[in-house]
This record gives structure tokens, C-alpha cells and sequence, in this order.
């Protein structure tokens, strides 16, 4: 069983639901980020998703692209951020996932990405650009190392398409709240909650809820219709307000133990 | 024939686009379809090309400069087309598609002007909102083209991000169609993007090669030896390629933007100089560094500063079905001023990349071999750099 999985058993039983925390890796700098991570593991956050920075990402919005940007002004790579990983490691045991494009994944290859980030200690993977369609060999390599495969499901997939989203993610589903790229907004869609209900019909696995979280109550209302949510642009903003501040983990945490609550 | 049904043409292509879209490629592709065999689309496509865009155009024999380089010299001239490019003959068809997806708006990328200028011109016509995302630095260096879509109509969006030319263009629109997909049809302007696009945007520009089939076994009693046409995403090479794919005694060249030289970040020769990589949805050759981070590029022209390159060029270049080779430019602008004196026909710095060389390509031909060069648009919009570079 690897740490995703363990993560959800432990859950559900004790009746909670997941807070997952996205940051950008390597933003404002690697050193922060690790403390980061560190900090997310102490407090409780349970899972931590890092953004591999790229070029174009066309999934999210200007909060995370900023991110993104500065991080690879920074030239970081993904040789480096299995360097962070593998440095937390060594103390926290939150379960870490790499959300990246697939085209760093594609010319790191594939198969030396997986053997990589399953050594430096990654425990899932999701490529917001790589459909199930063309993950046929992705999904077979991960498989053998045991790396999650989280798919991400759309309020404009279809019955069979959830179907196969369901079939060959591992670790969790990965909700798209709203037809849109990455950022807070004031409100979430009307009928998010049947649509969690049509997929949670359709699989047994995990499905947790991200795009556009970035409230208290948002957190809430999600918590009751889906297995967890995902937080990203909210936390990145907050890194970003207090960029130069020698407290700014500090801030960073407060403000996720406000979202998540207890 | 490719692509196959996941839209791959020999492992390029595809469709690596965030989930929230795959529901309108599947949506998209399944119209066309229908449209392909739909007496009724046909015939309105063709009733545009014709009274509108003002198809077929003419092959022209370019005398002088025949006899300068050596050669028969026939020009396509797609640039005497509405809108003054052959970017029309693809947003005719996604325009009547997207009339029949009932979709009220289409968003356009665009780096030279042109195919925003063919996008917004369509949306006047058939009644659609039309948005046009296009790069800060290319606002600025085609200005003309800026006017024409406002003037149309359309709202022209700034793209501040990355290098501000038609790549940023191209992921800002993307990021459009991802949140106002069920309400938009995203009018891509060149064979690349995920599936189903590069095979209908080969599909409407094919019309170029058919003509010129036509028209040079009309004029000449056989096929050319060679035909010349510039890439940056490579809609009008692949229409005029197309149709003479299974004719293997016809030899294909691409021509590809060497900007100032062949240093990544200062040229856009994908072909020539790029490795396989995954941008804007599709598999395909890509300029791009060893982590898979995708360069700059640099050209004189707008319409070829881009990174990438369609997928079907990929597949051409792998199986050895076309050549690329790369024109600084000097060198086009060089091309720019040739075809202006000898034949009185302004090219766009695009075409121009094309006509530019013809001087290299002459040296290699058979005497009296005959060459077929798309001149794919008119420069009116290229005379500000122009003037500047060449000093007129």
C-alpha cells in the first residue's frame, strides 16, 4: 500500500475528509518550498501536491503561471525538485504528489521519470494534458512502480468517460469544480454538487475537488458531497503577499490551518 | 490514410489537452463528419470559396523570374484571396461548422493578423461573437491587421505572457476555450493543435493543392518536379502538399523561418532544428530545451514565429516524404524585394520565406524543371518592417 492509499483508509475511518495543498515548486525558492512541505506535514495538511514549473501552462490561471514563471526564471528542474523531495523525505511522511504538463515528463522519459520520483519518495502524479488516451504507457510504468495515477474528471466529461477516468486513476480522482484554468473565484458552479453526486455513483475510489477552492466555506460545503478538496492558487496568492516576510511559512500556515479548519 | 483515430499520424498528433476539452474535439470531430458527407455543407463551402473568398486562384507563370533562376517558376497565388491569405479558406469551414454546432462565439489565435483578419472576417459574415487573442509584440508590429479585426468587429486581446507572439497567443485561447467551452468554437489557424484539427485544417486548405494539380497538368501536360511553400505551423505547405502526397516523384519542401541564425531562441526552424516534444495539444517536432521547457523564437514574420510545427509535417520529415530546410531573414527579406521587381507581386515576409529559396533550390533542379511556390499571402501588412529593414 503505498502513502495515498494509506492516507484515504486512515480517513475514513476516523469519518474526515482530505485537504490536499498545492504549492509551485521552487517558488519563491526550493529552500522555502521544502520548508513548506515540512510545515504542511506538521500541521496536518494530507496530501501535498508540487507544481512543476513549465513554460505553457495552459491549465491554469495568471496566479499560478506567475509562480510558474518565477520558478523557472530560477531554472528549476525536475532533477531539482526530486532533490527537494527527497530531502523532506527524510522527516515528513505527508503523502507527495508532482502535478505537472507532460511534456518536461515526455522528454525526462517517462520511464526514468517514474524509477526518479518513486526513489526521491513521490507517491502520485497528475498531468492535467495527458487523457487517459494517451497514458497508456505512462499508466503501465507507474503501475510497476507502484506511482499513483490521479486522472482528472470534467463537468464536461461523459457518463463512459468517467467510467474510464475511473478505471486507470489511483490514489484519487481529481475533480474539476468548474468548466475553466486554476484560481480562486468568489463562487463555485450550481449543480457541482451532482455532479460529484453522477461520479460518485460511478466509482468506489476517492474523489476530491479542486479549481477555484479557495474560501473556508467552500472547504466545508465540498466536505460533506466529496472525499477532500484541493487548494492551490489561494495558497500560492498567500505566498506571494508575503514573499519578502521572514515569518512567511509562518503566515502560509495560519492560512491553511484557517481553510482546512481542525 | 492518417490520421489514424486517436489523430495520430505515426506516433505524432493526438490530443494532450486538459479533460474539459476533450468533450468539444469529440464534439467538433463528430460534426465534421457529418458535414464531410452532407450534400448541403459541401455545397455552401464550395459556394463560399467561390463567391466570397473568390476561388480558384490563379496559377501564374512567373516569366522573369523563370529566367532569372533557371527554372518554371508557377506562383499559387492564394495571397489574391479575401482577406489577402489563404487563412480564409479554413475559417469558411470552421465557420459553417461552427454553425452547425450552434455555437454563438469563436475565438481565434493569431500571430501575423492573418488568420485573425480570415476569423473575424467569417464572424461578420455568418453572425458569430468573435474574440482574437494575439501576442503584445505582435500587435505592435502588425498593427494594419489589428485595425482590420476591430474594424470587423472583433475583439482583439492582448497576450502579455512568455515571448507575446503567437505561442502565448495560442496557450491564452486555449485557456479561453477551457472556460467558455460549451458557448465557443475555438478556430484554430494551422494544421497543428490537438485532434481533430490538424486533419481539418489540411482538409479545408487542401484546396490549394487540388487546384494547382489542376491547373499545372492544364498548363503544362504534367506534375511539377518540386513544390516550395514556408511553415511556421504549416497550413498552407500542408494544403498545397496534400493533394499530391501519392504522386512520390514530387518533391516537397518546407521552408522554415532561420531568423538570425540557427541558435535556439533565434529562429523558429522547428523542423530543422527541433526535437519531439508535446505543445498545444499535439505530439510533434518542437523547439524546446532538454526539460522539455519550450524556447523562444525569433523570425521577421509573425505568422512563422512559433515553436512548434503541425503534426503531419513531423510525420512527413520522419518518413522522408518532405524536405525542411531554413531562410534567414535577410534572406527572405532578400526574397521579399525579388518577387516585388520581377514580378509585381508584394509577398508577405511568410511567403516570402518561400520565394527566397527558390535562388538555393535552382542551383540543385534539372534545367526547365518546374517548381510550384505557394505565395500564401500579400505584404501590404509587412511594409512598416519592411520600409525599416530595406530602407525604402
Amino acid at each position: 500500500m503505498n502513502r495515498i492509499e494509506g492516507k484515504f483508509n486512515q480517513l475514513r475511518k476516523q469519518h474526515k475528509k482530505a485537504f490536499i495543498a498545492f504549492i509551485t515548486a521552487g517558488y519563491p525558492s526550493l529552500t522555502v518550498t521544502a520548508r513548506l512541505v515540512k510545515e504542511f506535514d506538521r500541521i496536518g495538511v494530507d496530501i501535498v501536491e508540487l507544481g512543476v514549473p513549465f513554460s505553457d501552462p495552459m491549465a491554469d490561471g495568471p496566479i499560478i503561471q506567475e509562480a510558474s514563471k518565477a520558478a523557472l526564471d530560477k531554472k528549476i528542474n525536475l532533477e531539482d525538485i526530486f532533490r527537494l523531495v527527497r530531502s523532506v523525505r527524510k522527516t515528513a511522511v505527508v503523502p507527495i504528489c508532482l502535478m505537472t504538463y507532460y511534456n518536461p515528463v515526455f522528454c525526462y522519459g517517462e520511464a526514468r521519470f517514474v524509477k526518479d520520483a518513486v526513489a526521491a519518495g513521490v507517491d502520485g502524479v497528475i498531468i492535467p494534458d495527458l487523457p487517459p488516451e494517451e497514458a497508456v504507457g505512462f499508466i503501465q510504468q507507474a503501475a510497476l512502480k507502484n506511482l499513483d495515477t490521479i486522472f482528472l474528471a470534467a463537468p464536461t466529461s461523459t457518463a463512459q468517460r468517467l467510467k474510464l477516468i475511473s478505471k486507470v486513476s489511483r490514489g484519487f480522482i481529481y475533480y474539476v469544480s468548474l468548466t475553466g484554468v486554476t484560481g480562486p473565484r468568489a463562487s463555485l458552479p450550481m449543480d457541482l454538487g451532482r455532479q460529484i453526486k453522477i461520479i460518485k455513483k460511478i466509482t468506489s475510489k476517492p474523489v476530491c475537488v479542486g479549481f477555484g477552492v479557495s474560501r473556508r466555506q467552500q472547504v466545508e460545503k465540498l466536505n460533506k458531497i466529496s472525499d477532500g478538496v484541493i487548494v492551490g492558487s489561494a495558497i500560492v496568492r498567500k505566498i506571494k503577499e508575503n514573499i519578502s516576510r521572514p515569518d512567511l511559512v509562518k503566515k502560509v500556515s495560519g492560512f491553511i490551518s484557517c481553510l482546512k479548519g481542525a | 490514410m492518417l490520421p489514424d483515430r486517436f489523430g495520430h499520424f505515426d506516433g505524432f498528433g493526438g490530443r494532450f489537452v486538459p479533460e474539459t476539452l476533450i468533450y468539444a474535439l469529440d464534439e467538433l470531430e463528430q460534426e465534421y463528419k457529418k458535414a464531410k458527407k452532407d450534400a448541403s455543407f459541401i455545397r455552401d463551402l464550395n459556394y463560399y470559396l467561390r463567391e466570397y473568398a473568390g476561388r480558384p486562384t490563379p496559377l501564374f507563370f512567373a516569366k522573369k523570374l523563370s529566367q532569372r533562376l533557371g527554372m518554371k517558376v508557377y506562383l499559387k497565388r492564394e495571397d489574391l484571396l479575401h482577406t489577402g491569405a489563404h487563412k480564409i479558406n479554413n475559417t469558411i469551414g470552421q465557420g459553417l461548422l461552427c454553425l452547425r454546432m450552434k455555437k454563438p462565439r469563436v475565438i481565434a489565435e493569431t500571430g501575423a493578423g492573418q488568420h485573425g483578419v480570415a476569423t473575424a472576417t467569417v464572424a461578420a459574415l455568418f453572425g458569430l461573437k468573435c474574440d482574437v487573442y494575439m501576442g503584445k509584440e505582435d500587435i505592435s508590429r502588425q498593427s494594419l491587421n489589428v485595425y482590420r479585426m476591430k474594424l470587423l468587429g472583433a475583439q482583439v486581446i492582448p497576450v502579455r505572457s512568455g515571448s507575446k507572439t503567437l505561442k502565448d497567443a495560442m496557450t491564452e485561447a486555449l485557456r479561453d476555450w477551457v472556460t467558455n467551452v460549451r458557448q465557443t468554437h475555438y478556430v484554430i489557424g494551422t494544421v497543428a493543435g490537438p485532434h481533430p484539427y490538424p486533419e481539418l485544417v489540411r482538409d479545408f486548405q487542401s484546396v490549394i493543392g487540388r487546384e494547382a494539380k489542376k491547373q499545372i497538368l492544364e498548363k503544362e501536360g504534367r506534375l511539377p518536379d518540386c513544390l516550395v511553400a514556408c511553415v511556421g505551423g504549416g497550413s498552407n505547405a500542408m494544403g498545397l502538399f496534400h493533394s499530391f502526397f501519392n504522386d512520390k516523384k514530387v518533391k516537397f519542401i518546407g521552408v522554415e523561418a532561420g531568423g538570425k541564425g540557427l541558435k535556439l531562441g533565434e529562429h523558429a526552424a522547428t523542423l530543422v532544428t527541433g526535437s519531439i516534444g508535446v505543445l498545444h495539444g499535439a505530439k510533434s517536432n518542437l523547439l524546446e530545451d532538454k526539460y522539455g521547457q519550450v524556447s523562444l523564437t525569433h523570425s521577421i514574420s509573425a505568422g512563422l514565429d512559433y515553436p512548434g510545427v503541425g503534426p503531419e509535417h513531423a510525420y512527413y520529415k520522419k518518413i522522408g516524404r518532405a524536405a525542411y530546410v531554413a531562410v534567414s531573414d535577410k534572406e527572405a527579406l532578400e526574397g521579399f524585394r525579388l518577387l516585388s521587381e520581377e514580378e509585381g507581386i508584394i509577398p508577405a515576409l511568410e511567403s516570402a520565406h518561400a520565394v527566397s529559396y527558390l535562388a538555393k533550390l535552382g542551383k540543385r533542379l534539372k534545367k526547365n524543371s518546374i517548381v510550384i511556390v505557394c505565395v500564401s499571402g500579400r505584404g501590404d501588412k509587412d511594409m512598416g518592417i519592411v520600409t525599416k529593414k530595406l530602407k525604402i
